[in-house]
């Protein structure tokens, strides 16, 4: 282990050198750009021992890697925005092959307008795509949950791909210290990558890609959904063994002051440092309000959720993302994880900080305060609030 | 031509004479078992791999439609990475659409970054899986379900798009054109790609009796008659040296185009109600200077 300053970005090239794969394929977007970047030099000096293809399109760097992994070798990407969105496509095919491949990805908006800033409207997208999607609140989590994501990926139980997301500049350009381990405590924890079905080796041909009819298709997805449920015993187990190695223990969410309080804000990536903050100050007022951040989104954590939504009066559910005609990812899938619960909180949900827009310890103390009108009243009037928007700026 | 071991085997799903299911045969066989498969979403890949069965003896990928170029990337490289690339053969059959339409990008990335890939585009001159409709690989004149005549139409309007010559622009090590009449010729080709350190691209024309509209039996005949009247030429490129271009089979009496439309259904509009002498003597007139322009 070595403490040492470096951005997000940084944090990603070097938790998916640590996990020696062997082919990358990569294309530049911004903000991630500095990903394959900081990843082409490590091959070019030998530290990584890969081939690394310097491919023409977002689409061919996922293909690539679906062909590499398909082959039988461990594989990795980053992108961002319009880059994950080119993959659209091969999103699914990869895990529907069951194809463990990981991508670091930038959170940026989606066009148009053009915008190469912060917010989750990209990872959202593809949040049906059969891919486990991990959210990073610092640079630590960006490296530490690379490590996880292709020990959980990579597990015979689940064996889906997974994409580790970090905020646009409020990470990926950011610096920070972090704690990096050394190869061999990440080779201790992450063994080298054996394919159990996906190569393709002469002495032992198998087709891979088929065409699934009506008679079959189902099956498949049925068994990436029991994918999707055996993986949350995996995610549990192996954030547990990272902590036993490592020394940091993750959850699929995260608590912050969360056991008594009477308003909890659900929140997600880099904004929950900002909101830890603000709840702080507000407790300090006397305000009972706690923080439960989503490290992990794909597989939803239902049961975690109910569980902690058990006290609160309150969810004020924080996205950084909309769904147009709806609401944000979150809420949607908070609220309906909820929806069996016997007494359940009231929900209100917030969109916040789209398309880079500055979100400030100001912005929470809005919310909460917004919360508190519904506590008092004991009933939600507005179910959607926009925290931030210029509405004197719209025709 | 049938090889002692198939390495496609028959019970396949492609229709009876089928000249992609010929090309991929012989291609197949030629190159043996120590071949990896890859192929875009298109007739051969939904007919010959319909989940539990496959009808390949070697190992298959398919992924998408527009990128076989870049999934082959991923295994050459990753083939490297293993440490077993060598004696291996990395194939890609894909449809004229799969090339020289939504896969022309992922194929020139391919081309331009040396993966060392046969890449073989079996050329039907439509989207024959989705129902024969135009692509840039179509000739002028023919129908096709979105190229059909009509009152303002002869039928598709465009010439063909050069794709061999375009692949050869890359300056590749080994590019060739081949047909599934002329085998010999074809195995030779394939032989040459197969060797080269680098990528190599054939472009076969494989008659389509369903989307052509001729009998199954006249395969042979056909991808005959467009070799005799000029229509395919057959040549090859060797080392990336475009002036070097290499005729390998001179059609010494050129036959007239008429005698090669008339076979098929899909120009037979250009004959009835009226003869459109016109139309086809313009297809003539492009194949007289095709064959002067480079002085074939
Ligand atoms: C992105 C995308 N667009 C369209 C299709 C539909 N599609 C599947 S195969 C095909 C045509 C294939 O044509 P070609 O490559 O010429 O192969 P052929 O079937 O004629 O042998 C089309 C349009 C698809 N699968 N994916
Ligand atoms: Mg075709």
């Amino acid at each position: 282990m070595a403490w040492r300053i470096i951005e997000g970005n940084q944090a990603l090239a070097i938790g998916a050198k640590l996990c020696r794969p062997k082919v990358i394929a990569s294309y530049p977007i911004t903000p991630s750009t500095h990903v394959p970047e900081t990843i082409s030099e490590f091959v070019a000096d030998g530290e990584l021992k890969a081939d690394f293809i310097n491919v023409e399109s977002e689409q061919s760097a996922i293909s690539a890697c679906i062909g590499a992994q398909a082959t039988g070798v461990r594989t990795f990407t980053a992108t961002a925005s319009q880059g994950l969105a080119l993959m659209h496509e091969m999103l699914y095919i990869a895990s529907g092959m069951r194809l463990p491949i990981v991508i670091g990805c930038a959170n940026r908006a989606l066009s148009a307008p053009i915008n190469i800033w912060c917010d989750h409207s990209d990872t959202m997208a593809e949040r049906d795509a059969g891919w486990l999607q991990f959210y990073a609140e610092n640079n630590q989590e960006a490296l530490d949950l690379v490590l996880q994501a292709y020990k959980i990926a990579e597990n015979k139980e689940v064996l889906l791909p997974g994409m580790v997301a970090i905020d646009a500049y409020t990470l990926t350009h950011t610096f920070e210290r972090v704690d990096v381990p050394s190869q061999a405590e990440v080779d201790r924890f992450l063994p080298p990558y054996k394919p159990l079905y996906a190569f393709l080796d002469p002495e032992k041909p198998i087709t891979q890609g088929s065409f699934g009819t009506p008679e079959h298709y189902m099956e498949f997805k049925y068994s990436q959904q029991k994918a999707m449920e055996a993986s949350k015993e995996i995610i549990d187990q192996v954030f547990k063994e990272f902590d036993g190695k490592f020394k940091r223990r993750y959850h699929k969410i995260e608590k912050y002051k969360a056991d008594d309080a009477e308003i909890l804000l659900l929140t997600m990536g880099s904004m929950s440092g900002t909101a830890k903050d603000a709840v702080d100050r507000l407790r300090e007022k006397g305000i009972k309000v706690g923080l439960a951040k989503f490290t992990v989104f794909r597989p939803f954590p239902a049961k975690e959720l109910i569980e902690i939504a058990k006290r609160p009066k309150v969810l004020a559910v924080v996205d950084r993302n909309i769904s147009l005609g709806h609401k944000g990812a979150l809420f949607s899938d908070a609220t309906s994880a909820l929806a069996s619960m016997e007494r359940r909180p009231l929900t209100v949900n917030f969109i916040i900080g789209l398309g880079g827009r500055d979100i400030s310890p100001q912005n929470f103390y809005e919310i909460v305060e917004k919360s508190e009108k519904i506590l008092k009243k004991g009933k939600v009037e507005k179910e959607l609030e926009w925290i931030g928007v210029k509405k004197e700026m719209i025709p | 031509m049938i090889e002692e071991t198939e390495f496609l085997a028959p019970g396949h799903r492609m229709c009876a004479g089928c000249g992609v299911a010929l090309s991929a045969r012989i291609a197949v066989n030629t190159a043996g078992k120590d071949t990896i498969v890859v192929s875009p979403t298109g007739c051969m890949e939904v007919t010959t791999t319909q989940y539990p069965e496959t009808a390949w003896r070697v190992p298959f990928l398919h992924v998408a439609f527009e990128n076989a170029a870049s999934a082959a990337s991923g295994i050459d490289s990753a083939l490297k990475m293993l440490g077993k690339r060598e004696n291996k053969n990395i194939l890609v059959f894909a449809g004229d659409g799969g090339t020289f339409d939504i896969g022309l990008q992922a194929l020139s990335g391919m081309f331009e970054r040396g993966h060392k890939v046969t890449f073989i585009c079996n050329d039907n001159e439509a989207y024959m899986n989705t129902g024969i409709q135009r692509c840039s690989a179509t000739p002028y004149g023919a129908w096709t379900t979105t190229s059909p005549p009509g009152k303002y139409s002869i039928g598709e309007s465009k010439p063909k798009k050069p794709i061999a010559r375009i692949a050869a622009a890359h300056c590749i090590p080994y590019v060739a054109t081949a047909t599934i009449a002329y085998v010999a010729d074809y195995q030779k080709k394939l032989k040459k790609a197969l060797a080269v350190d680098g990528p190599s691209f054939i472009h076969v024309l494989a008659p389509c009796p369903s989307g052509w509209r001729f009998a199954s039996d006249e395969l042979i005949e056909v991808s005959r008659l467009a070799v005799q009247t000029g229509v395919f030429v057959l040549w090859e490129v060797e080392n990336g040296e475009m002036e070097n271009l290499k005729i390998t089979k001179k059609i010494p009496q050129r036959k007239p185009v008429e005698e090669y439309l008339k076979t098929q259904g899909r120009f037979k509009h250009l004959f009835k109600p009226v003869l459109r002498k016109d139309v086809i003597g313009q297809i003539q007139a492009e194949i007289d200077k095709k064959f002067e322009r480079f002085g074939l």
